[in-house]
């Protein structure tokens, strides 16, 4: 980008990869694969054009909930390392366009998804925005290191909107796949906050490995391990899914119960030395992404 | 150095531009929302 000769750029319109970022689109891929999954193992599939809309519609949503989480927290975006470059806290936007792009897109997005699918679907996305930036960014976040347990059912529901979008209704399996990405935020944001642990510590968010250091973060992130083991399993015995899914389900979880063993024998309290933390937010990323495939493929290729 | 008027301009037409082709697609997208909503067989 060009320099600009002028003291306050946060006075220019915002340039369209500002606006972009706002939505913080690396975010978006995981939520939107995990509402198309949701979509794409329901029993019965909306016509076409109506199924994009509706992942269309959550991939919206979930731009207006990054927009609105950096609105409100602009002065501890500016304090980390990591997010000091997003274009609010360096200047380059100014703070109420992103506020007023936020509410936009979050509006628009229901509107669309309530004109596309149903009702059931645009309540359940009108509900996920308010939980992220009300219940999680606004309240939980700032209070409590038990922020992302409760936090991380707002990223739970795009599998379940994405059902609902399709069927109309509630099911075992979308419940299933809600609790799967509920109980897998803690271990998955945990890891990462070990190994950033200072940035958080600098902007005052009361993480785990912040508030009661390493140790217990890292029992914390086993139990979670097992018990998202336990329920990402589920499904196969229960017979909501078939064996593509279950065999994938188990060497899956096998591989996230080594990595989080390994964890918890870590000792080490430099960011440096946090190998294994890093390997299992590497790993559980890649997890979510090939077990919600699995749920797809079992559907397709099984039944 | 780039003059604040030229990147003000430059910045402004960038966003009509985008703008303009987002709510041509929404309007594209809308029509075939509608027929697929009626239920209207090609």
């Amino acid at each position: 980008m060009p320099a600009i000769e002028m003291s306050n750029p946060a006075a220019l319109p915002a340039d369209w990869r500002d606006i972009l970022a706002l939505t913080k689109p690396r975010v978006m891929r995981l939520v939107v694969f995990s509402g198309l999954c949701g979509l794409l193992a329901a029993p019965e599939l909306p016509p076409l054009v109506l199924g994009f809309t509706a992942i269309l519609c959550i991939a919206l949503a979930a731009g207006a909930c990054g927009a609105l989480n950096q609105w409100y927290e602009v002065e501890l975006d500016a304090k980390m390392r990591r997010t000091a470059k997003r274009p609010l806290p360096a200047g380059r936007m100014d703070r109420g366009a992103a506020l007023h792009f936020g509410v936009g897109l979050g509006a628009f997005s229901v509107l669309l998804m309530g004109l596309a699918t149903n009702l059931l679907a645009a309540a359940l996305l009108a509900a996920s925005i308010l939980f992220y930036v009300l219940i999680y960014t606004v309240w939980l976040k700032p209070r409590t290191p038990q922020n992302i347990v409760i936090g991380g059912a707002a990223g739970a529901f795009p599998p379940l909107i994405g059902w609902v979008a399709a069927t109309g209704h509630f099911a075992a399996l979308p419940l299933l796949l809600f609790g799967i990405i509920f109980l897998w935020t803690p271990p998955h944001f945990w890891a990462l906050s070990m190994f950033v642990r200072s940035d958080y510590a600098a902007a005052g968010i009361p993480m785990l490995p912040v508030v009661a250091g390493p140790r217990t973060t890292r029992k914390q992130i086993f139990v979670y391990t097992l018990l998202l083991a336990i329920a990402a399993v589920a499904p196969w015995p229960l017979g909501l899914t078939g064996p593509i899914y279950g065999v994938t389900a188990i060497g899956l979880n096998l591989g996230f119960v080594i990595l989080a063993a390994r964890v918890l024998a870590n000792r080490a309290t430099e960011p440096a030395q946090m190998d294994p933390e890093k390997k299992l937010f590497a790993y559980s990323i890649v997890y979510l992404f090939v077990l919600f495939g699995a749920v797809v493929a079992d559907r397709w290729l099984a039944w | 150095m780039v003059k604040l008027e030229e990147e003000v301009v430059r910045r402004q037409r960038d966003r009509a531009r985008i703008t303009a082709w987002l709510l041509g697609a929404f309007v594209v997208l809308l029509f075939f929302i509608t027929i697929a909503k009626t239920g209207i067989n090609w």
